[in-house]
């Protein structure tokens, strides 16, 4: 079977609020501006938006408060209906599909964790888990099994029989992720999924999604208003500013070319060693003499910045072939330590 | 200003100068009052000097027979009408049947027993529940939904109930609660579901909820009656149509304010429309949806009395029956086993309200015997008692010779304290009656229909524009226009004298409550009592020491509507942003400046509310006031019941509805605009 990479994508993708918006789009030609909308008194939450999500891959999207980051993810997964545009997943269009097609697209290939983590309180955590099987009718025993191994595989074994208000915070979206996972998605949203969780817990969170995911490798469309947390995530992040996707980049590339000042300004306060890598500082070619070691030239800065600081010779630096492309020593990474280069 | 002046001399003028005094407050007021008082004054004067009767009547030749059209239309529609090839009679027969089985089948299980026969050779094969039995029931439901505590409680209430005499009404008053409040929660929570799924229902309902809102229950009783007949069925039916709108109302408020994201997950799981119903919106909006279910109940034992007026027994009738007669030690007797039934089953809904899911999840452990204990050892003890009732008659029927009555109790009681202190009560009602009440009520009958008319257009005008006082001036013209307008400013009277005192009683108490948490919590349970009693019950005492007549009516109004003023005028202070308060502090005010320039100004949007809801309360007073003998609309209603004049108990009933819509528009009108000129609402 010939799959193609992509999983998800969206073309020209539009969500207007206000009144009689198909109309609206419709009288401007498809593509209004933001003088449309001010004379018309209408709400841009995503404008013209063009995606495309890769399988396997972590899809970031970021932005401020009202960017319109929850509406464009709400768009993608049909829980609103976009005002213009098309939607295509795996190589089928789904825009047009009834509510019966749609119930049983979500029900098998979907999967959503939420900001407020939205457990149902009458239900245990096992019920709770088993809840999106319960909806498709899976008798209980089996609902129950896959429940219990996907409670398992959030850490949550034991509690199976709590409530979700005798649950932390931090407790409670491992059971919503756990009941994400139940029914074994293609396509995982995660709108804000730690925002509610103080930093602490988040960071153990993010490790913990981190581990889920190198064993589940799913496809992931993850929503942040915090920058650190996109770029520990993602592999490619899309910026939102007012319902508009300003730029999609890999981090490197967003704190090196930022696309205008709205995204430089995101990035400016970054430190560049937890988004660089290696490669980005290099000098080219092997080093002649002092060679200490050998690293990836993908690795971020932040993560060998102390090993290479503390020693006084060169480390060689291979690619993803084992090929030598480069070479770094003290000098370069204290420079971006210290914010002289890359790009701030 | 001198335009400002040349208002004041000819206060009907129009054009800009209108604009102006519309706009100042206290000229406004101060103009609209004098001018009225004098007019009110000289009013039969000035008919007599140009012999011209119109002034203080309405002419009868001007009138529209609306009481005999309505007579004859209701006539009609219960004689010839048919819906959808079916006759209107059978349709509303069908309806009585579909109450009445489930009635009486609990009527025979609390009260009857299983009955052979009919009339004189009526033969009791089975026996209902006996007294033992029901006091363990509940007593067991109490332990099931919260504690023993409650299990005590229950078994207290109902106890009492046995030995103080009350027991058969009692249990046929339950039996009422218990067909009444499943079909009014059930046919609300439906409702309320449909109109939070569809559009065009919610369009529907809103406005029929709102005129629910403010339709006394009596403008309704006399057509029910007409339709289903004197009896219990009736009653039942006007007490679902009274209870099930705050229910609708819960409900769609309840399902509203569940999290989008609890709606938006339920789709992402792939539930269909019904599966998002009744899975995740209608467990998640539980707890509201069960507030919802305990004002039912309250409200179904509210409605105990008036239900009787037309035809249910019980608890209600015997307090009916015993006012009538002026019965001190009855009327006392059944109202307290009225309470006492109601606090029982109040608690219980609240306690079964606040359940939390630890509670839930307890009793779900263990086997199915012991999961079940408390239903099966209830059936079990209902056997026992069943079998053992035959040869020992004191379990099956708590024994007559035990019976306690109190009622010769209260008789004394009362005789001693009128007699101790006539002289005192007499002063009180006296001077209450000379200075406030009887000035009032000759300053407001004494105002001739077209100036009552033009004034309350005015009055609309200046709260909310053109619009509301065309609704105004509709309103009160169908009143004048029906031959109403001397008994409806009775009633106004009558309303407004309690209104002001029960805000000059409650506002400061809601001040007072808001103050501090012990004050708030002494405070919160008066007030929770007060609202606990079903209304009728304040003027069993107060006739007893008052003795029939307009302040016996005024206190149990009072009584009644007092809860609002304090709630609203508590939840107003405590609403307050505490920084204007610091910044009050800050700029040296004493706690006396502080409260009048600072807390009273903002909190008077929210006195407008809660005077509003205590209007609504007292409106909802007066038939039960006109078993005191007073002289207002609802007097009339009374007699159109006890006639049976579906006609003239319609269009009174509605009289006192356009009252209570006036009041209630106009009030949330001013709110409004105080709440825009204080900036807490755009
Ligand atoms: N139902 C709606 N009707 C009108 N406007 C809406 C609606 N939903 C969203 N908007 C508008 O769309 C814009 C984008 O909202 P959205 O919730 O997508 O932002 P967001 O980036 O998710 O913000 P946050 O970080 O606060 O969650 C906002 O300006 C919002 O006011
Ligand atoms: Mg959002």
């Amino acid at each position: 079977m010939t799959h193609s990479s992509i999983l998800l994508e969206c073309i020209d993708l539009w969500k207007i609020y206000g009144h009689a918006p198909e109309d609206f789009l419709k009288a401007h030609g498809g593509a209004p501006t933001t003088a449309d909308f001010q004379a018309q008194h209408m709400v841009g939450a995503v404008r013209n938006a063009n995606v495309r999500i890769a399988r396997g891959e972590i899809f970031v999207i970021m932005g401020l408060s009202g960017s319109g980051k929850s509406t464009l993810v709400r768009c993608l997964s049909r829980l609103i209906q976009p005002t213009g545009g098309q939607l295509i997943f795996d190589g089928e269009e789904i825009l047009g599909k009834s509510d019966r097609q749609l119930i049983e697209i979500r029900r098998k290939r979907m999967g959503m964790v939420f900001q407020h983590f939205a457990l149902l309180p009458h239900l245990t955590v096992l019920q709770n888990a088993a809840f999106p099987l319960e909806v498709q009718g899976v008798d209980r025993q089996t609902r129950e099994r896959r429940a219990l191994e996907v409670i398992e595989l959030v850490g949550l074994k034991g509690r199976e029989n709590r409530y979700p208000g005798q649950l932390s915070g931090g407790q409670q979206q491992r059971v919503g992720i756990a009941r994400s996972l139940a029914v074994e998605p293609d396509l995982w949203f995660l709108d804000e999924p730690f925002s509610a969780l103080d930093p602490l817990i988040r960071r153990e969170m993010q490790d913990e999604f981190m581990r889920l995911q190198a064993m589940l490798k799913k496809t992931i469309v993850f929503i942040t208003h915090d920058f650190d947390e996109a770029i520990r995530l993602a592999d490619r992040i899309a910026v939102m500013h007012d319902g508009e996707i300003v730029q999609i980049a890999t981090p490197e590339e967003l704190v090196q070319n930022p696309a205008n000042d709205y995204v430089a300004e995101f990035t400016r306060y970054v430190p560049r060693a937890k988004v660089l890598t290696l490669g980005s500082v290099m000098r080219p070619g092997a080093a002649e003499s002092g060679v200490v070691g050998e690293l990836p030239a993908n690795a971020r800065i932040e993560t060998v910045a102390d090993q290479i600081e503390r020693s006084d010779g060169v480390f060689n630096l291979r690619d993803a072939d084992g090929a030598t492309v480069g070479h770094i020593g003290r000098r370069e990474v204290i420079d971006v330590l210290v914010g002289r280069r890359g790009g701030a | 200003m001198s335009q400002a002046e040349t208002e004041f001399a000819a206060p009907a003028g129009q054009g800009s100068g209108l604009a102006a005094l519309l706009r100042k407050p206290w000229l406004f007021w101060a103009t609209l009052f004098l001018s009225t008082a004098l007019i009110s004054h000289y009013a039969f004067d000035l008919y007599k000097a140009l012999d011209a009767r119109w002034i203080i009547r309405f002419p009868s030749a001007w009138q529209p027979d609306f009481e005999g059209r309505i007579s004859a239309f209701m006539t009609w529609l219960l004689e010839d009408a048919r819906i959808l090839g079916l006759q209107f009679r059978e349709i509303t027969r069908g309806l009585a049947a579909m109450i009445e089985a489930p009635y009486d089948l609990v009527l025979d299980l609390f009260v009857r027993g299983l009955v052979f026969g009919q009339g004189q050779q009526a033969v009791q094969i089975l026996p209902p529940l006996s007294w033992v039995a029901v006091v363990y029931a509940v007593v067991a439901l109490g332990h099931y939904t919260k504690s023993w505590a409650l299990a005590a409680l229950m078994g207290g209430c109902f106890g009492y109930l046995a030995v103080f005499g009350q027991w058969e009404s009692a249990m046929v008053t339950l039996s009422s609660v218990l067909i009444a409040v499943p079909l009014a929660a059930g046919g609300g929570l439906l409702l309320g579901i449909l109109a939070y799924r569809l559009r065009w229902v919610d369009l529907m309902l809103r406005p029929v909820l709102d005129l629910m809102q403010t339709v006394p229950v009596f403008a309704y009783l006399v057509p029910i009656l007409f339709m289903f007949g004197f009896g219990p069925v009736s009653a039942l039916v006007a007490t679902i149509i009274y209870a099930t709108p705050p229910m609708i109302r819960v409900t769609i408020v309840a399902l509203r304010g569940v999290p989008e994201e609890l709606a938006e997950l339920g789709r992402m799981v792939g539930c269909t429309p019904r599966q998002q119903m009744w899975k995740v919106m209608v467990p998640s909006a539980k707890p509201t949806i069960m507030v919802g279910v305990n004002q039912v109940i309250m409200l179904t034992l509210n409605m105990v009395i008036i239900a009787s007026m037309i035809g249910a027994g019980g608890l209600g009738y015997d307090v009916l029956t015993a006012l009538r007669r002026l019965d001190i030690g009855g009327g006392i007797e059944a109202g307290i086993a009225i309470v006492v039934l109601a606090i029982a089953l109040d608690r219980l809904s609240q306690e079964y309200a606040t359940r939390t899911v630890e509670q839930t999840a307890r009793q779900a452990q263990g086997g199915w015997l012991r999961r079940h204990r408390w239903a099966l050892s209830a059936a079990a003890v209902a056997l026992a008692t069943f079998l053992a009732g035959m040869v020992l008659p004191w379990i099956q029927n708590y024994p007559a010779a035990a019976e306690i009555s109190t009622g010769a109790f209260w008789t004394r009681a009362m005789e001693y304290i009128n007699v101790t202190y006539f002289d005192t009560l007499d002063a009180i009602k006296t001077v209450i009656l000379q200075w406030f009440m009887l000035p009032v009520r000759a300053f407001f009958t004494g105002i001739p229909w077209v100036w009552g008319l033009f004034a309350a257009t005015l009055i609309g005008l200046r709260a909310g524009g053109w619009r509301l006082a065309a609704l105004v001036f509709c309103l009160v013209g169908l009143i004048v226009l029906a031959g109403l307008w001397t008994p409806a400013m009775m009633t106004v009277y009558l309303c407004g004298v309690s209104v002001v005192i029960a805000s000059v009683i409650g506002i400061p108490l809601g001040i007072w409550a808001a103050g501090s948490a012990g004050s708030n919590r002494v405070i919160g349970a008066f007030v929770d009592t007060l609202q606990t009693l079903p209304s009728f019950v304040y003027l069993i005492p107060v006739v007893m020491l008052f003795r029939v007549g307009d302040f016996s009516a005024m206190i149990a109004i009072v009584a009644y509507a007092l809860a609002p003023a304090v709630r609203y005028a508590a939840h107003g202070i405590r609403s307050i942003d505490p920084q204007v308060i610091e910044a009050g502090i800050v700029s040296g005010c004493t706690p006396a400046q502080l409260m009048r320039r600072i807390k009273l100004p903002m909190i008077v949007p929210e006195l407008l509310l809660g005077l509003n809801q205590t209007i609504m309360l007292a409106l909802s007073m007066l038939v039960i006031t006109a078993l005191v003998g007073t002289r207002d609309l609802g007097q009339d209603v009374y007699i159109a019941l006890t006639k049976a004049d579906t006609g003239q108990g319609i269009v009174v009933g509605l009289a006192v509805a356009f009252i209570a819509i006036t009041a209630d528009r106009i009030l949330a009108a001013s709110a409004r605009q105080m709440r825009r000129k204080l900036g807490i609402e755009q």
